[in-house]
C-alpha cells in the first residue's frame, strides 16, 4: 500500500496537516517517536497531577464571533469550532525590567497606553511602529530576514523600549540569537501583543484531545513508538519511510515536522553532512505547585517576562547550565476561566529561563539530579525579584530541562524554537519532501497548526 | 440539478467552510471577497468540496469562475445540470 501522504512527528502542525488531508479522502499516515502525541506541546501526570510541557498560553487569541484573524482562519481549514479549544482570556501580564514596568493584555490600547506614560517622546512613535506591523504582509525570505533590531532602530528613540517590547516576544518565538527576523518579530507581536493570549481550562489536553478526535474521525492513522529512522530516496524524490523497528511505508509525499536539520540528515546519505544550522536556544522550567492561589499571594499576572538588567539579552548561556537573568513567569491560574469552570485544582507557577544543551546532556544522572534542584532554587530566587515571595507555599516541584525537550520534540540541542533560519516554502532538495512546524516558520500553538494546514494546502491538495 | 439547485449546493458548501457568516444577505452578482471574510485558503476549499462532494475537477486557470455566486453557477451549470440533487 501506498499513502498519499504520511506525516512525520505528531505535534501539533503534523497534526493540523493530517486533519486536512484525511477530510480530503487522502490516505494518511502520522508517525511519531514518542509514546504520546503533541510534540513539544504536550502533557503529563506526576504524583496525581495534571502538567503542561510547552504551552503557557495560547498567542492569537479570538473573542467567540470574531471573524478574522489567524485562529478564525485555522478553525475554519480544520472545521473546528471555537468550543473545540474554549479560551479564556489571560487576566493581564507584564513586561518587568529595573525600574519599569509595562503591562498589557488582549487590547493593545493598554500597551498603547503603558508605552506613553514610561515613556512619553516615544507615544507617536509607538503608534507609527504599530502600523508598521500591521502593514507587514511579506512572506518573502529577503524581507522576512531583515534585522528587527535595525527597523526598530528606525522607529523608536529610547533603547530601553527597544529591549522591553523584544523581549516576550523573543521569549515567546525567536530561534535567533540577540536579534530576530523582522517578518518573525510582525507575526509574533501581532500574535502576542494584539491578538493577546488565552488558554484553555483543561490546558494543551483538551486541544489535543480535539485534534485527534477529529483526525481519526475522518479515517486517519496514528502510530506510535514509530520514530523514522531513514527517509527514503531515489533521485530527487522522497519514496518513503524506515522506522526504527524496520519497518517500511511508502508514500507520495512526506511532510516532515522533524526539522530542517534533522529532517536533512534523515534523507542524506550516511556521509553526508547536513549544510544548514541547528538552534542553540533551549530552556530550562520549573514548576512549583503551591498550597495558595497564586494571587492570594500577591502574583496575580498571567505571565511576567523579567529582565534584570537595561539590556536583554537572548542567546546560549556562555559557560553555566543556564541564565537566570532574564526568564518567564506564567501562572494557569491567571486566566479568566468562566463560572462553570471555576478554579483550577491545582495551584501553579511555572519559571522558564534559557539554557545550554550540551552542558545539561554531558551530566550523569546523579549530578543531573542535583543540578535540576540547584537550578530550581537559583530559578526561583531570579524570579521573586519581580514577583512577591511564594516559596514558602510551595508543595511539590518539578523541572524540565534541555533534554526534556530533545525527548519530546526530537530537536537537536532541544532547541525549542528550531533553527534560525526559517524556510518559509518548505521545500527541501527532495520534490515531494516537505518542512511543516518550527522550521516552515510559523511559531506557537496556533502557528504551528497554521503551519501545517499551509503546507499540506500548497503541497498536498489538490492531488 | 437546476440552477437554484446548484446555487443551493454552492450555499451549504459555504456555510460548511465559513460557518460564523450569514450568508442569508449574499448578493449573488458581488464578488464573495466583498461580502465574506475569505481567503485564499478558503477559495481552495471551494474547489477541494466540490472535488469531494461531486467529483468534480476544476483545473487552476478556472478559479477565477469561482469569485461570485452567480459566476460560481454559471460556470458549473454545464458540468452539474445532469446530476441528481441529493
Amino acid at each position: 500500500m501506498i499513502y498519499d501522504t504520511i506525516i512525520i512527528g505528531a505535534g501539533l502542525s503534523g497534526l493540523a496537516a493530517g486533519i486536512r488531508l484525511a477530510y480530503y479522502e487522502q490516505r494518511v499516515c502520522i508517525l511519531e517517536r514518542h509514546y504520546t502525541i503533541g510534540g513539544l506541546n504536550s502533557f503529563y501526570r506526576l504524583r496525581g497531577r495534571d502538567y503542561d510541557v510547552g504551552l503557557h498560553a495560547v498567542t492569537n487569541y479570538a473573542t467567540k464571533g470574531t471573524k478574522k484573524g489567524p485562529m478564525v482562519r485555522l478553525l475554519r481549514q480544520l472545521r473546528l469550532s471555537w468550543e473545540d479549544f474554549s479560551l479564556a482570556p489571560q487576566v493581564g501580564s507584564t513586561i518587568a525590567f529595573p525600574n519599569v514596568r509595562l503591562n498589557f493584555n488582549n487590547d493593545i490600547r493598554l500597551l498603547e497606553s503603558e508605552v506613553a506614560a514610561a515613556f512619553p517622546g516615544e507615544r507617536d512613535n509607538f503608534k507609527r511602529l504599530l502600523s508598521q506591523i500591521l502593514d507587514y504582509d511579506d512572506l518573502n525570505q529577503d524581507v522576512f530576514e531583515i534585522s528587527a533590531r535595525q527597523v526598530l532602530a528606525n522607529t523608536l528613540h529610547d533603547p530601553l523600549l527597544i529591549e522591553m517590547l523584544l523581549c516576550p516576544v523573543m521569549w515567546y518565538g525567536n530561534a535567533r540569537e540577540d536579534d530576530m527576523d523582522w517578518g518573525q518579530f510582525c507575526i509574533m507581536f501581532r500574535a502576542l501583543y494584539i491578538e493577546g493570549m488565552g488558554r484553555p481550562y483543561a490546558g494543551i489536553r483538551l486541544i489535543l484531545k480535539n485534534l485527534i478526535r477529529k483526525f481519526r474521525s475522518l479515517g486517519g492513522e496514528l502510530k506510535l513508538r514509530a520514530g523514522v529512522s531513514r527517509i527514503r530516496v531515489e533521485d530527487d524524490r522522497a519514496v518513503g519511510v524506515v522506522l526504527d523497528n524496520g519497518q517500511e511505508l511508502a508514500a507520495k509525499n512526506i511532510l516532515s515536522s522533524a526539522g530542517a536539520v534533522e529532517t536533512a540528515r534523515l534523507s542524506s546519505a550516511e556521509n553526508e553532512t547536513p549544510s544548514q544550522a541547528a538552534g542553540q536556544l533551549s530552556f530550562v522550567e520549573s514548576l512549583s505547585v503551591l498550597d495558595k492561589q497564586p494571587k492570594s499571594l500577591g502574583c496575580g499576572r498571567t505571565i511576567v517576562f523579567f529582565n534584570d538588567s537595561e539590556k536583554f539579552h537572548w542567546r546560549k548561556p556562555a559557560s553555566e547550565l543556564c541564565d537566570v537573568r532574564t526568564g518567564v513567569i506564567c501562572s494557569p491560574n491567571n486566566f479568566e476561566y468562566s463560572a462553570d469552570d471555576g478554579e483550577l485544582a491545582d495551584n501553579m507557577i511555572r519559571i522558564t529561563a534559557l539554557a545550554h544543551f550540551d552542558h545539561w546532556r554531558a551530566l550523569n544522572e546523579e549530578s543531573y539530579r542535583l543540578e535540576k534542584l540547584r537550578w530550581y532554587d537559583q530559578l526561583s530566587a531570579s524570579a521573586v525579584r519581580f514577583v512577591p515571595d511564594y516559596r514558602n507555599r510551595v508543595i511539590d516541584t518539578d523541572m524540565f530541562t534541555p533534554t526534556t525537550i530533545r525527548r519530546f520534540t526530537g530537536h537537536d540541542n532541544g532547541a525549542i524554537y528550531g533553527a534560525p533560519h526559517k524556510q518559509l516554502d518548505g521545500a527541501t532538495r527532495f520534490k515531494n519532501l516537505y518542512l511543516c512546524g518550527t522550521d516552515q516558520g510559523y511559531l506557537g500553538i496556533i502557528g504551528a497548526l497554521v503551519s501545517g494546514v499551509s503546507m499540506a494546502n500548497r503541497y498536498c491538495l489538490p492531488v | 440539478m437546476t440552477t437554484a439547485e446548484i446555487s443551493e449546493e454552492i450555499l451549504d458548501i459555504l456555510s460548511d467552510i465559513a460557518p460564523d457568516e450569514d450568508l442569508s444577505g449574499l448578493v449573488a452578482d458581488k464578488p464573495f471577497r466583498e461580502q465574506l471574510e475569505l481567503d485564499s485558503m478558503d477559495f481552495l476549499d471551494i474547489v477541494m468540496e466540490l472535488r469531494k462532494r461531486h467529483r468534480i475537477q476544476i483545473p487552476e486557470a478556472d478559479y477565477t469562475h469561482l469569485a461570485s455566486l452567480s459566476s460560481t453557477v454559471a460556470y458549473l451549470e454545464p458540468t452539474m445540470k445532469d446530476m441528481v440533487k441529493k
